[in-house]
C-alpha cells in the first residue's frame, strides 16, 4: 500500500469494529433469550438445576455485554468520525431508526442492571422472571431497528433526491424498506442459533472431559432444541432472502453465484475457481437451484452480471466464497442440532450415553456457528459494493478526508485484541474457578450423576 | 417554541444527565481505585459498589443517546465535527471502551486485579477531559473550513488556555459531584466510617469547583467575547447555580439533609449548564453552524420528536424502577441483603 487512501482505511477500521463487535453483539441478541428460556423452564418445573443454569449464563453474560456495549459505543461514533459525508446525506433518513435502538438498549442496560442485583429478592419467583422479559425485547429490538437502518442502505427508499440532498423524507417508509424483514428475520434467528451453539458446546465439552452431571444433559437438551427450531427458520428466512436479492438487489446474487448471461434455468454454483476470462470451473452445478431460489420456479429468469458495467461489479470471488462458507457452516448447524435431536428421542429412554462424535460435533458448532455470522455479514456488505447506499451513493463519496486513518486503524486494532483476550481470559476463569458441580453441593441441593 | 430549539434542549438535558450520571460514575472509579492505594477500600468499597454495579450500563447510553440525536437533529454536525474530531474522538471512545470493560472484568471476573482497577479508575478521569475538549471546541477557532475542506488544528488547541479551563473544570467537577453523591448515599447506608471520609473528599473538592468556574469565565471572555456577553445577559442563572453552591456545601458541612444537598449540586450544574447552553445558542460550531443550518426535515423532526416522546414514557417509569430497587430502598442500600452476584 503506497499511497494513503482514507477510503480503503475506513473501511478497513469499520470493518474491524463491526467484525468484532458482531460477536459480541449476536451473543447479546441471542443469550437473553436462552436464560430467559432456562429460568422459566426451571420455575415451571420447580427444577433448581434450570435455574442454576440461568444464573451461571448470566454471570458470563455481564463480561460479554460490556465488551459489546463499549464496541457498540465505538461503531455508533465511527459512523460519524469516517463517514461524514454519508451521515450528511442519510442522516436524516435514518435518524430514527437509530434514535430507537439507543431507547431500545437503554430499556435492556436497565433491566439488565435490575436482573442481575435481584435474584432471591422478591419472594413470588415470576417477578424476576419477567424482568428478563424486557432485556431479551431490548435486545431483539436493537437488533431490529440497527438492521433496519444496515437494510436501508441495501434497499434506500422514501426521500426523493434533490441536487444530491434527501428530500420529503418518510421516516416509516424508510425504515420499512424491502429488505427489512429478511435482513431483520435473518440476523435474529442466527443470533439465537449461535447463542445456543455456544452455550450448548461448554455443556458438549464437560460432557467430553468426562463429568456426567445431570445438569449438562439439561443444557445440552434445551441448546440443541433451541438450536434446531432457529435453524430451520435460519433455512427458511435465506431462502426468502434470495427471492429480495432477485427483485431489489440482482448484481448482488449474481455475483454470489457467478452467474454472467440472464438465463431462466440458471444452476446454483458450490465451490468452483472463476478464471481471469470469468470461466467457472471445478464448480458443483446444481441445475435449476438459483431460479428456484429467487423466483421458486426454475422457469424464473435471473439476471445475470453482463447487464451491468464491470465497474459495479462486487468483487466476484470474495462474496461466493463467503456465501459458500456461510451456508455451508449453516447446514452443518442444523444438521447437528438434528442429529442430538434424533439420537435424544432413540437413546433416551435407554439410557445410552451421547456419542462423542456428537459431542464433538457440537463443541465445533460454537466457532462454526460466529464463523457463520462472520462470513455471512461479510458477504453482504462487500456484496454491495461499490455502493454504500444502493444505487445512490458510492462508498468513496461517503468517506471521511481525514489524514489519520490509518493510525486509528491500529490503535484499534490493538484494543480490541487486548479486550478479546481479557474477556477471553476472565470467561475461563470464572467458571474454571467456580466448576458447577461445587455451587450445585454449596448450594445444598441433591443430585445424581446419571 | 420550534423544532430546532425543542430539538437542542432535549438533547441538552440528556447530555445533563449523562454530565451526573457519569461524573458519580466516574468519580466514584476513581475513588474506589484511590481508596485501595490509601488502604481504605475496606471501608468505602462497599457503598460505592452497591451503588455502580446496577447502573454502570446505563451511563453510557445517556451519551450516545446525545450524538445520534444531535447527528439526528443535525446532520451537518457529522459533516463539521465528524471530520475534524476523528483522532480526538476516537481517543475519548477508546478511554471510553477501556473504562467500560474494565469496570465489568474488574466486578464480575477478577476482584482482587489491582491492574483493572487501576484502568478503569484513571480512564474515568481522563474520559471528561476528553469530551470537554469538544465543548472548548464548539466555540470556534480550532476547525476551520477552506475550500471545502475540513481542517482541524491541534496545535491551536494545546497552546490555548480556554481549553485547559473546561478540562479543569470538568476534572473537579467529577470528582466534587461523586463524592457529593457518595456523602448522601453513605449517609442514607447509615455508614459512618464511609460518610466521614466521603464527605470530606465533597468539602475537599468544594472550593476547586468555584475556582475552575471562575477561570472558565476569564478564559472564555478572552476566547469567545461573543458568548461571553451573552453569559452575562443570563447572569441570574449564573447567581443562582452559585447560590445553589452555597447550600449544598453549608449543609453537608453542618452535616445535615445531605439528599437535599445533593439536589442543590444538581441545580448548581443544572443552572450553570443551562445557562451556558442558553448563551451558546444559536450556535453549534461558531461560526459555522447554527441550529437552524440544514435542520432534518420536517417529517423526520416529528418522528424523532414522537418516538422521543414514546420512549420517554418507557424510560422514565424503568429509570423509578431501577432509582426505587438500588437507591430509595434503605434495605439494599444498607446491605442487608448482601447484593447478590448473578
Amino acid at each position: 500500500m503506497t499511497a494513503y487512501d482514507p477510503v480503503i482505511f475506513s473501511r478497513m477500521l469499520t470493518g474491524l469494529t463491526l467484525f468484532v463487535h458482531i460477536v459480541y453483539a449476536t451473543i447479546g441478541v441471542g443469550v437473553p433469550l436462552m436464560i430467559a428460556l432456562a429460568e422459566w423452564i426451571g420455575i415451571k418445573r420447580n427444577d433448581p438445576y434450570y435455574l442454576l443454569m440461568a444464573r451461571r449464563w448470566a454471570r458470563g453474560f455481564t463480561v460479554t455485554v460490556a465488551v459489546g456495549v463499549v464496541t457498540g459505543t465505538a461503531i455508533g461514533l465511527q459512523l460519524n468520525l469516517l463517514w461524514p459525508n454519508f451521515m450528511r446525506v442519510a442522516g436524516q433518513t435514518i435518524a430514527l431508526p437509530l434514535f430507537m435502538e439507543t431507547f431500545a438498549f437503554f430499556i435492556e442496560a436497565i433491566f439488565l442492571g435490575i436482573y442481575l442485583y435481584t435474584w432471591d429478592r422478591f419472594k413470588n419467583r415470576y417477578l424476576h422472571f419477567w424482568l428478563l422479559i424486557p432485556v431479551a425485547i431490548g435486545s431483539s429490538a436493537s437488533a431490529f431497528f440497527i438492521t433496519s437502518v444496515n437494510a436501508f442502505m441495501n434497499s434506500p427508499q422514501g426521500f426523493d433526491l434533490v441536487n444530491g440532498q434527501m428530500e420529503n423524507i418518510d421516516p416509516l417508509v424508510a425504515m420499512f424498506n424491502p429488505a427489512m424483514p429478511t435482513k431483520v428475520g435473518h440476523v435474529l434467528v442466527t443470533a439465537y442459533v449461535t447463542a445456543a451453539f455456544c452455550l450448548g458446546a461448554i455443556a458438549a465439552l464437560a460432557m467430553l472431559r468426562g463429568r456426567r452431571h445431570i445438569y449438562f444433559k439439561k443444557a445440552l437438551r434445551l441448546t440443541m432444541v433451541s438450536a434446531l427450531v432457529f435453524s430451520f427458520a435460519t433455512v427458511l428466512i435465506g431462502d426468502l432472502s434470495g427471492k429480495f436479492l432477485h427483485a431489489y438487489q440482482p448484481e448482488k446474487l449474481a455475483a454470489t453465484e457467478w452467474h454472467f448471461e440472464t438465463t431462466d434455468r440458471a444452476s446454483l454454483i458450490v465451490g468452483g475457481v472463476l478464471t481471469d476470462q470469468n470461466d467457472v470451473k471445478f464448480a458443483i452445478k446444481i441445475p435449476f437451484a438459483l431460479s428456484i431460489l429467487a423466483g421458486g420456479t426454475p422457469g424464473t429468469v435471473v439476471s445475470g452480471l453482463n447487464e451491468v458495467p464491470e465497474e459495479l461489479h462486487p468483487p466476484l470471488r470474495t462474496t461466493h466464497y463467503l456465501f459458500d462458507l456461510m451456508v455451508f457452516l449453516g447446514m452443518y448447524l442444523l444438521l447437528v442440532a438434528l442429529w442430538y435431536f434424533i439420537a435424544d428421542i432413540r437413546n433416551r429412554k435407554r439410557g445410552v450415553p451421547i456419542h462423542r462424535v456428537l459431542l464433538l460435533g457440537v463443541v465445533l458448532g460454537a466457532p462454526f456457528s460466529v464463523l457463520a455470522i462472520e462470513s455471512g455479514w461479510i458477504f453482504s456488505e462487500v456484496g454491495r459494493q461499490p455502493w454504500i447506499l444502493w444505487g445512490i451513493m458510492k462508498t468513496a463519496e461517503g468517506a471521511t478526508t481525514s489524514r489519520h486513518v490509518d493510525t486509528m486503524l491500529w490503535v484499534f486494532a490493538i484494543l480490541y485484541l487486548v479486550l478479546t483476550v481479557t474477556s477471553a481470559k476472565i470467561l475461563i476463569k470464572m467458571f474454571k474457578q467456580n466448576p458447577v458441580e461445587d455451587e450445585i453441593s454449596s448450594l445444598g441441593l441433591e443430585g445424581g450423576s446419571k | 417554541m420550534s423544532y430546532e430549539l425543542l430539538g437542542m434542549t432535549v438533547l441538552w438535558i440528556f447530555l445533563f444527565g449523562y454530565l451526573i450520571v457519569a461524573s458519580i460514575d466516574f468519580g466514584a472509579g476513581f475513588f474506589s481505585y484511590y481508596s485501595v492505594l490509601s488502604g481504605k477500600r475496606h471501608i468505602i468499597h462497599g457503598v460505592i459498589e452497591r451503588y455502580l454495579s446496577p447502573v454502570w450500563e446505563v451511563t453510557n447510553v445517556f451519551l450516545i443517546f446525545f450524538i445520534i440525536g444531535l447527528v439526528g437533529f443535525f446532520p451537518d454536525t457529522a459533516y463539521y465535527y465528524g471530520t475534524a474530531l476523528l483522532v480526538p474522538g476516537s481517543l475519548a471512545l477508546i478511554l471510553l471502551a477501556i473504562r467500560g470493560s474494565y469496570y465489568a472484568f474488574s466486578t464480575y471476573g477478577s476482584r482482587d486485579s489491582r491492574i483493572y482497577m487501576f484502568l478503569y479508575g484513571t480512564s474515568g478521569l481522563l474520559i471528561p477531559a476528553a469530551l470537554s475538549t469538544v465543548l472548548a471546541i464548539s466555540e470556534g477557532g480550532y476547525i476551520l473550513e477552506e475550500n471545502g475542506q475540513i481542517q482541524f488544528s491541534f496545535l491551536k488547541l494545546f497552546t490555548n488556555l480556554y481549553p485547559y479551563s473546561v478540562i479543569v473544570l470538568a476534572l473537579v467537577s467529577v470528582l466534587y459531584i461523586s463524592a457529593m453523591f457518595l456523602t448522601y448515599y453513605a449517609a442514607k447506608a447509615q455508614d459512618a466510617p464511609a460518610l466521614e471520609i466521603v464527605r470530606k473528599y465533597a468539602l475537599s473538592w468544594a472550593l476547586p469547583t468555584i475556582l475552575a468556574s471562575l477561570f472558565v469565565f476569564y478564559a472564555i471572555q478572552r476566547h469567545n467575547e461573543e458568548h461571553f456577553m451573552n453569559m452575562l445577559n443570563h447572569a441570574w442563572m449564573f447567581v443562582l447555580s452559585f447560590v445553589f453552591f452555597l447550600i449544598a456545601v453549608i449543609l453537608v458541612w453542618m452535616r445535615r439533609n445531605y439528599g437535599i444537598a445533593f439536589l442543590a449540586v444538581m441545580f448548581q450544574y443544572g443552572f450553570a449548564w443551562f445557562g451556558y447552553g442558553r448563551a451558546h445558542l444559536p450556535y453549534l460550531l461558531y461560526p459555522y453552524l447554527t441550529i437552524y443550518d440544514n435542520f432534518t426535515n420536517p417529517a423526520m423532526a416529528q418522528a424523532l420528536i414522537i418516538a422521543f416522546i414514546a420512549g420517554l414514557c418507557i424510560l422514565i417509569p424503568s429509570l423509578y424502577l431501577l432509582l426505587k430497587l438500588f437507591l430509595f430502598n434503605a434495605h439494599y442500600v444498607r446491605g442487608g441483603k448482601k447484593p447478590k452476584k448473578a
